[in-house]
Formats: structure tokens, sequence, C-alpha cells
């Protein structure tokens, strides 16, 4: 294999960390054009307004939500709202120019199939080997809830974590081993953060840019080993 | 003679469900959700049933109204907790209730091995996670993949948009989501539409069920509702 020319950690120090829309929009621009993507419920359903749009500001990204469409819209107000047309948080929508509907077995078939080039999901915890906790606190009055999380992380070609890095008690949520029960092994490539954007790579955790917090800052606050 | 019988009332179309019967009820969240069948089911006052759907019950109505009536001892689904889960959580939490979760896509694959005659699958989903303790596990292309059962009914109740009176069903929009599925994975399949149409009405190229999968087919009126999670 040639050398790759590495690109050096941005370091974006003269701001403070990303905003959940700031982070919203950085993880949209990374988003290929073209591709089908599943935003997962919560925190990335804000992506939705920073999709890649052609020269005519059309949007060049497909959404899937796994209740059963391809091509969905915006969300649904006033008029537009039709109980027969929800996304998966079961928040009325709308349908694009070129939706399509399918059931439910179909609907999985997309993401365990592989068919599905990109989701996007929240998480407790994400382990240095891509491994995923998102669904269950394990706390034993806490009742389980898994919906599509599992087959998301298991079968999107490539899945990307948005998250805050640090729990409100300051812990790092990216971590060495998942102390939370699992939705996926080694399953998660990106996880972008609003301190910090993670590479997961078969060589270890790199850092693609950093946002209030310098890379030796971040490496006294994440007990991960981070590469460059 | 297995040709799909068409119902005037609901009453009728539930008529004989069996006391520990597994039914399959259709909808995600309350999108496709047969309210009409589920209220003559709690009419109806079948007990002990294993009810398969993807949530748990909302408000007060539908699902969560069956629950509340104590008529289920069991709830197979993928995802149970939900802001307005209020009835299936304190069951829960009482310990009246016992819950198996499911993974989604595990949920629709299973029925529609069911459906479909297939003994059992394997697939990655939940590999390594404790919704796979206990399992049956194989490496296939590198991959540890689960093995899986079918999830087959002794009913489905589901709502779809518009029938024919052969029992070909189309539906609308989301709505659609359990509905095909169950429909094959049930020994007897009762569908709630609100359209009952001739036959020949119907695009062949764009019936969804075909009619030999549906079993008792009853027209209601349309009902509006909220949609829960609107924000």
């Amino acid at each position: 294999m040639p050398d790759a020319v590495k690109p050096a950690v941005i370091e974006n120090t003269a701001r403070g960390p990303l905003s959940m829309d700031e982070l919203a929009a950085v993880i949209g621009r990374d988003i290929p054009a073209g591709s089908y993507v599943n935003l997962g419920i919560g925190q990335p359903t804000r992506i939705a307004d920073y999709l890649p749009t052609d020269e005519d500001g059309r949007q060049t990204v497909i959404l899937h939500t796994e209740n059963g469409m391809l091509g969905m819209g915006p969300t649904a107000v006033g008029d537009d709202i039709d109980p027969d047309l929800t996304n998966a948080g079961k928040v009325p929508v709308t349908e694009l120019p070129g939706a399509a509907y399918f059931h439910h077995a179909d609907s999985f078939a997309m993401m365990r199939g592989g068919h599905l080039d990109v989701c996007v999901l929240g998480a407790y915890q994400v382990a240095a080997n891509g491994d995923l906790a998102n669904w269950h606190t394990g706390k034993p009055d806490d009742i389980p809830a898994v919906g599509g999380a599992m087959d998301l992380a298991t079968g999107a070609k490539d899945v990307y974590v948005m998250m805050t890095l640090f729990t409100k008690k300051g812990e790092s949520k990216l971590v060495e081993h998942c102390s939370y029960p699992l939705t996926g092994l080694a399953c998660v490539s990106r996880v972008y953060t609003d301190y910090a954007v993670f590479d997961i790579q078969p060589d270890g955790v790199h850092v693609l840019a950093t946002y209030g917090i310098t890379l030796a800052g971040l490496r006294e606050r994440v007990n991960v080993k981070l590469l460059g | 003679m297995s040709r799909a019988q068409l119902f005037q009332a609901t009453d009728e179309a539930v008529a004989g469900i069996e006391d520990g019967s597994t039914v399959l009820v259709g909808g995600f969240g309350l999108a496709g959700m047969p309210f009409d069948l589920v209220d003559a089911l709690i009419r109806q006052g079948a007990r002990d049933l294993t009810i398969v759907s993807n949530n748990a019950g909302n408000g007060d109505v539908g699902l969560a109204a069956l629950l509340k009536a104590g008529q289920v001892s069991k709830v197979i689904c993928s995802f149970p907790r939900q802001v307005d889960s209020w009835v299936f959580d304190g069951l829960y939490r009482a310990g009246r209730i016992e819950l198996e979760v499911v993974p989604q896509g595990n949920l629709a694959e299973r029925m529609r091995a069911a459906g479909a005659g297939i003994g059992a699958f394997f697939c990655p989903t939940a590999a390594g996670t404790p919704l796979a303790d206990g399992k049956e596990t194989r490496e296939i292309d590198g991959r540890t993949h689960v093995l899986e059962y079918p999830i087959k009914g002794d009913y489905a109740l589901i709502a779809a948009h518009r029938a024919d009176t052969l029992g070909n069903l189309v539906y609308r929009k989301t709505a659609r989501n359990f509905g095909p599925v169950m429909a094959t994975a049930a020994r007897t399949t009762i569908v709630q539409v609100s359209e009952v149409v001739p036959v020949g009405a119907l695009d062949p190229e764009a019936v969804v069920t075909p009619s030999i999968f549906v079993d008792r087919i009853v027209r209601v009126e349309a009902r509006s509702y909220t949609v829960q999670g609107a924000r």
C-alpha cells in the first residue's frame, strides 16, 4: 500500500464545543450525496435539516424510516398532519416525490441485507473497537425497549454515532469497554461528539477534529488511546 | 372452503378467539392499529392472551385498553417503553404481565418465517448482546449469527385501507407497517378496512396482501385520532 498522506488533526480551539445543531450540521456535511440514510430517534433527527443538496437546492439523500418508507420529507404541520404517515418516532411527517411505502419485513431487509448506506444513532457508550451500547441502561427498574437499534447497528454499511462526549458527571462515553448492555459488536465507524469527531479504524481510534479542546486536553479526559 | 368471509359487525368478526390464544396485532404506535377489532376483542372477553405487536399500547386506547382490561398475560414486542405507555408500564412494574423484547427486524422476520413455512433462520442481529443470551449461534462468513424461531399467531388483527370482497387488501402510507407480514403468519387473519369494493375494482398490480392470506373482513368507520408522538 502506498504511503497515505495523513491529515493532521484539526484542532478548533478558538471556539467552544459544538452545540447539538452545529454537530448535526457537521454530520450532515459528511453524509455522501446520493446515499440512503436512516436517522435515529432523538438528536439524530436534527441532521435532516443539514443534508447535502444539489445546485437546485434539492436534497440528494433519500431518508429511510424503519416503520416503512423511503423518501421521507420534513415533519408535517397543520393540515398536512396525517395519522397514517408517521416516522419511527411516531411523529407525523411528509412524503417527498419518489417516496415508496413497504411492509416491515421489507423495511428491515433494507438494513439487515446491507442495502442502507448510513445510519446515525444516539448512544450511551461507544467502545474503542466500535461496540455500541444505546438501548438499555441495564438498571433493574428500567423497562427494556430495543426497537430497530440492533438491526440498524448490525446491518447498515456505516454506523455513525451522535452524542455528547461526556456524561453530566463528566465521564467519557467513549470507553475502552462498554459497561452498559451492548446493542451491537464492533459496528460503529464514526463517533460525532460536541468535543471531537472520532474515526474507528482497525488500528485504533483516530481523532479527526476537536472543538473547544486540544488533542492533548482530549487525551487527558478520554481514557482511550487516541491516535492523531 | 378457505375464502374470506365478510362480516357486518366487528363482534362477529372476532367471535371464537379462545382464551390463551396468541394474537398478532398490527400497527406501529397508533398508525395501522386495528382499534375497532381490539375494542371488539375487549367485549368478546378472551383472556390469558399473548399479544405480538411492535409496541405495548399507547395512551388508553387500542392495545392499551386491552391490557387495561386484564386480558393479556404476555407481550412480545420491540418497543414497550414510550412516553404514553403508562398502562403497560404499570402492569409490568406490578409483575402482572410478562415481556419478551425482540429486535424489531427479528419481530418482523420471525413472523415472515412463520408465514412462509421456514423452520428457523440465522441472523447477526443481537449477536453478542443480552437479547441473544441462551440462543444457539453459528459462525457464517466470519460473522456470528443467532438462531431465531418463527412467531406464529392463532389470530392476526390488522387494519388495511381497502379490501375487495375476496379479501385482497391495499393499505395507506406508513399504516401498512406490520399488516402484510402478520396476515401471512396467523391461522386466522381478521382485517378491518375503511372501504369494501367489488371484486375487480382493485388494480391487481397494486394489491399488497393477496386474498389467500385473509379470513375475515369487516368494514368500520374511519376513526380520527391524535398522533401521540406529535410534537
